[in-house]
């Protein structure tokens, strides 16, 4: 919403400052979103008299002027092909910020003739686009004669965003209520005195809805002028549309929008000579057509509200008119439109058609329903001072939708919600300066809700209208209380997994990213994604158009386009959603990270190492580990989902219904479809699977250690060679729990045939007293047999 | 030889020898069992007791003497063989290190850390929901009906329709855990709920993707002059400055009532935002006294509790804070940008050991 600075004082009779009125707008909720005063940037800028211009005697495109200014006779070298002598134009003397061209001017030479100072062009002030001359001052204004007053610049265009509750400050008088409420002026009585009319309209208007239904449109006001001549609008309205950058048309055009913009209320005039028979309110028929004002062919449907005469549709109700029956400079009569359109079916229609208008803006948001008519009467006055001509007798159909009602303010209430003690007195103070019809009684203030404010529904909105105009600026600051002098913990186990499994990567050498939830419907798929109701039904580009079923694709994709840059070796993480259907029990927060190039860079004092799926299975031990699951108990087992190499691959679990990671090579198909160079190595941990710390208590158990030396003895098996370590491992571990305290694989080599050679060390830990050789040896044995017995193996001798 | 010479001539060799190997020949052939000091000792069973006692006290001290100058030698070599050692085993310092890769944590990571150090110290509990939402949670109990206009103004990312004709979306705010909370807990009720939003928007300054708090504190008394002192408090711990100036604008949200809109001064010096400082207004928030029609939509009685709720960007607040220029870069994944603008595995944000 645009409107300048004198505009705003045709309602508001104010001494503020322009930046007292800008402070109070912000104040009360209307953001300004600019203010452009180009009184400032045009300072410099001075009406001055062309006394002679010739031609310049070393060109021939230039001419030499003697132009008199307030500071004396200079001489301007001028290139525009309108310099004569006798006008009268803009001069910038030596010293002067031309904003157009964003240079400070000086003295300069052109062509062996000096030039003490320019005639501007609307360009070089930045008025228009506008270059082919220079500006010709029409008027009589003195010589020094600021430029902004001369060119009718002097009033400062103000922009505030308001907010969609606001219908009422979509019109400069509703606005001009507000800084009156906020202390900042008086709001100027409304000059709307009903014009007679001289004679009855040929036109007559009705509303045609099936069953007399008329909710799409309650009340229509017309009125018919004829004898009027429709030319251009004087010079103060055009300055005022042009200000808030609407283009001058014809003076019945002018005010229309000049209505719309002063009231917040919407007009249509329509040329009578072009209509046929009566005008009426009526739903579009299916596939109904019109040509609207923007040159547009519309189709319309049965939805959708028209104002028609006798054969067509000559309007889209409350949007935009229709091209057959729009005024020109030919139009001698004309009927006048002022009605009240339903806000959501406006809303739909334009929606529907793709049509932004100021009616539309407007009646979506909702408009006054008792100013239709007042609007008529305004607008009846300006088209007979500006164009003449005779107005008709109003014709009504329908009456104004009754918004009426009441709500009460209890006394306590704006203190309890606001925090502010306001005195009752101000409190009513604002409301009926804002327009409530306000009454003191016992329960409170009943206030009446003006028929300009569809947003007021409780007594909280009444809370919220006595607070912005108080000032939430104003409002103490109230601390609150804290429920314990020292703070507890507020993280739930799944956040702090969360916390520790981002950092424990970190501390590993990876890269944190965050990337899209949404990724290629291709990717989805080769992750076991894809279904149907994880497709978005309006993605923003073809690249993110389904939930991602892992966070894996994304860190792929990523070390492709990182690979592109010259990062080979690289570790990416992230901790994140991913979603396996839409219900909220689908999402699960996800720990993932992958790896690729070197585990270890080349180096001087050895080679470069690369990374391999037992890396991505040491980051998600250590994710499981950080996120407090139980790392003794987790069963590691071979085979992964689809898109991790079928040899190469793992899954971590607490039995086959509850695995908590895969780790793994990335399936080259996989990597191929991504096109990216592998191999790849990942892993993906669930959080949300890790169960819950069992101990409630923060005491740990007895620390239970030996001064005894540990005893170490190795033993080299060939085994089959699909005998997994695992399986190995915990067989000799079982041979002795209690003095077993470790079994490492230390060695492991390929044998001839199907066999291979799995070597450990078993550290054995004395608790009472050391161990004999005899009690060693026996110890051995039980490992061996232990070990033969769970895998077919034997000592290698 | 006379025991004079004999350790005179033992000694020499002590001295002499010019390795801990010769030193112990030295040693076996003095005192060793067939040694010269050793022969002599055995001498002294054939002497009279007196001739005895005298011998053998020389003897004895001898042979201490032979030992006391060995042990001296033995260790003079050994220091001697360190520093020969010690000399040849010169390194480059400057050579490399072994190479180790650093990890980084994401800023908005971070930035959620900071954000709960802040509010948990408040006693706000972080509370999180669901990004593929219902129309309820979304729109209709936070007060925005079906044909609503800030509906249009979401720009919501929608899934395909269902056959019973409903259709999930992605969240559009984390306001929908306003209403999750209100639904699950009863007052008093503070959380926060950080978290990633959606809107099928993207441009300089949009990303279809990007992070929000939300605040909700509900009880009997909590109001807005409450809700100015939290966001006050809050904006001079995240931002570590002793004062921000703060304005308090009205504003318009559904779910809200009064709201508010605030802005904290700033300036802009060669690109970058100082907060705190300078006369440039920056919007950071909205906010406002919980709707009761919300209350009511989160099975709360409006008549006898109220509170406020609150909302803002995280990526904001890191990109204000840490002087990050494109929110479209935190998406990215860009090895460059998560090396310089992340930050150490340790270096976790707390109240005590500051938030930065």
């Amino acid at each position: 919403m645009k409107f300048t600075l004198s505009w705003l004082k045709d309602h508001l009779e104010t001494s503020a400052s322009l930046d007292e009125i800008v402070q109070g707008l912000i104040g009360v909720g209307l953001e300004v979103e600019d203010v452009d005063d180009k009184t400032k940037l045009l300072a410099p800028f001075k009406v001055a008299y062309v006394q002679e211009a010739s031609k310049h005697p070393n060109a021939d495109k230039l001419r030499l002027c003697k132009v008199e200014t307030e500071q004396g006779v200079i001489q301007a070298v001028c290139g525009a092909p309108n310099a004569r002598t006798g006008m009268k134009g803009i001069v910038a003397l030596p010293g002067a910020y031309i904003p157009g061209t964003k240079i400070t001017l000086e003295k300069g030479m052109i062509r062996g003739q000096e030039s003490q100072g320019m005639l501007c062009s609307e360009r070089e002030l930045m008025i228009s686009q506008e270059h082919d001359g220079i500006i010709e001052v029409a008027g009589d204004w003195p010589i020094g004669t600021p430029a902004v007053t001369a060119l009718g610049l002097d009033d400062p265009m103000i922009y505030v965003k308001v907010t969609p509750n606001r219908p009422d400050a979509l019109g400069v008088r509703g606005i001009a209520r507000d800084l009156a409420a906020k202390g900042l002026g008086k709001l100027k009585p409304l000059d709307a005195k009903p014009v007679p009319g001289t004679f009855n309209s040929p036109v007559r208007v009705s509303l045609d809805f099936p069953g007399g239904d008329t909710k799409p449109c309650p009340l229509f006001v017309g009125r018919y002028f004829k004898g009027l001549k429709n030319g251009p609008s004087p010079e103060w309205l055009k300055r005022r549309l042009k200000a808030i950058g609407l283009r001058p048309i014809s003076a019945l055009v002018d005010i229309t929008n000049y209505i719309t913009f002063s009231y917040g209320r919407p007009l249509h005039v329509f040329d009578a000579a072009k209509v046929t028979g009566n005008i009426r309110a009526r739903m579009a028929k299916e596939g109904e057509q019109i040509v609207a004002l923007d040159g547009k062919t519309y189709q319309l449907t049965s939805e959708m509200t028209v104002i028609a005469d006798d054969e067509n549709a000559e309007a889209i109700a409350g949007i935009i008119g229709g091209e057959a029956s729009s005024c020109s400079e030919a139009t001698t009569e004309v009927f006048l439109e002022a009605a009240y359109f339903d806000s959501l079916r406006t809303a739909a229609t334009g929606r529907k058609l793709g049509i932004a208008s100021d009616a539309r803006y407007r009646f979506e948001r909702g408009v006054d329903p008792e100013f239709t008519q007042t609007g008529a009467e305004i607008a009846t006055r300006l088209i007979l001072e500006l164009c003449g001509g005779e107005a008709s007798h109003p014709v009504v159909a329908g009456a104004v939708p009754d918004t009426a009602r009441s709500y009460m303010l209890r006394a306590s209430r704006v203190k309890a919600l606001g925090g502010a003690d306001i005195p009752l007195a101000e409190q009513v103070g604002i409301l009926t300066d804002l327009g409530f019809g306000v009454k003191e009684t016992k329960d409170g203030l009943s206030c009446a809700v003006p028929s300009w404010r569809p947003d007021v529904h409780s007594e909280t909105d009444l809370v919220e209208e006595v607070c912005r105009i108080y000032g939430l600026d104003n409002i103490p600051f109230a601390e609150m209380t804290r429920d314990h002098p020292i703070a507890r913990p507020v993280l739930n186990p799944l956040q702090k997994r969360m916390i520790a499994a981002r950092r424990i990567l970190a501390s590993r050498g990876m890269n944190e990213a965050v990337t899209w939830s949404f990724i290629p419907e291709a990717q989805a798929r080769l992750f076991g994604g894809g279904q149907p109701e994880l497709k978005l039904a309006n993605p923003i580009s073809s690249e993110l158009t389904d939930m991602r079923p892992s966070l894996l694709p994304n860190l792929i994709a990523a070390a492709g386009r990182n690979m592109a840059r010259g990062f080979a070796d690289l570790a990416l993480s992230e901790v994140g959603h991913a979603y396996a259907g839409d219900r909220p029990q689908d999402e699960t927060l996800r720990a993932v990270g992958i790896r690729r190039g070197q585990a270890v860079a080349r180096n001087w004092q050895g080679g470069a190492r690369a990374v391999d799926a037992l890396d991505a299975k040491a980051d998600a031990l250590a994710v499981l580990e950080a996120a407090g699951a139980p790392v003794a108990t987790m069963q590691i087992v071979a085979g992964a989902p689809a898109w991790y190499h079928p040899g190469r691959s793992g899954t971590i679990q607490m039995g086959p219904q509850n695995r908590l990671a895969h780790f793994g090579e990335i399936h080259p198909r996989v990597l191929a479809a991504m096109d990216v160079k592998g191999p790849v190595v990942g892993f993906e941990v669930v959080l949300n699977a890790v169960p819950a710390s069992k101990s409630k208590s923060a005491t740990r158990a007895a620390l239970n250690a030996s001064d005894l030396m540990p005893v170490s003895r190795d033993f080299a098996f060939v085994v089959n060679d699909d005998v997994e370590a695992e399986k190995l491992v915990k067989a000799a571990k079982s041979a002795d729990r209690a003095l077993i305290a470790d079994v490492a694989v230390f060695d492991l080599f390929k044998l001839e045939g199907t066999t291979k050679s799995l070597a450990i060390e078993v550290t054995l830990q004395p608790r009472d007293k050391t161990l004999t050789d005899e009690e060693i040896e026996a110890v051995s044995a039980k490992i061996v047999g232990a070990v033969q017995k769970a895998t077919g193996g034997s000592l290698r001798s | 030889m006379s025991l004079q010479a004999l350790e005179q001539d033992v000694l020499g060799q002590v001295e002499a020898a010019a390795d801990e190997a010769a030193l112990e020949s030295v040693r076996v052939a003095a005192l060793g069992k067939k040694g010269s000091v050793s022969e002599r000792m055995k001498g002294l069973g054939a002497m009279d007791p007196e001739q005895r006692k005298e011998a053998g006290a020389a003897l004895n001290l001898l042979k201490d003497k032979v030992a006391d100058a060995i042990a001296h030698r033995k260790a003079a070599l050994q220091e001697a063989a360190l520093e020969a050692r010690l000399a040849s085993e010169k390194i480059d310092v400057t050579l490399p290190a072994r190479p180790e890769p650093r990890g980084t944590i994401h800023p908005v990571s971070q930035v959620w850390e900071e954000v709960v150090q802040i509010f948990g110290d408040l006693g706000f509990a972080v509370a999180e929901g669901p990004h593929i939402e219902d129309d309820f949670h979304n729109f209709t109990a936070l007060n925005i009906p079906p044909e609503h206009p800030a509906r249009q103004e979401h720009d919501t990312f929608y899934f395909n329709e269902k056959p019973d004709g409903s259709r999930m979306l992605l969240r559009t705010h984390t306001s929908p855990v306003q209403i999750r909370t209100m639904l699950t807990a009863k007052p008093p009720i503070r959380i926060i709920a950080p978290g990633r939003t959606y809107r099928c928007d993207s441009d300089m300054t949009h990303t279809p993707m990007f992070n929000q708090i939300e605040g909700l504190a509900i009880d009997e008394t909590t109001h807005l002059g409450h809700l100015k002192w939290v966001l006050a408090e809050f904006c001079k711990a995240f931002f570590e400055v002793d004062d921000v100036k703060m304005r308090f604008r009205a504003s318009h949200f559904p779910f809200t009532e009064p709201s508010m809109e605030v802005d904290i001064n700033c300036s802009w010096e060669g690109g970058q935002v100082k907060i705190g400082q300078g006369s440039s207004w920056l919007e950071i928030l909205g906010s406002g006294m919980v709707h009761p029609n919300v209350m009511k939509a989160g099975g709360i009685d409006p008549e006898k509790y109220q509170g406020f709720a609150f909302g803002m960007g995280l990526d904001r607040l890191a990109m204000l804070k840490y002087g990050i220029p494109d929110l479209r870069a935190f998406f990215e994944a860009d090895l460059r940008w998560l090396r310089h603008y992340g930050f150490k595995a340790l270096q976790v944000p707390t109240l005590p050991g500051g938030l930065s």
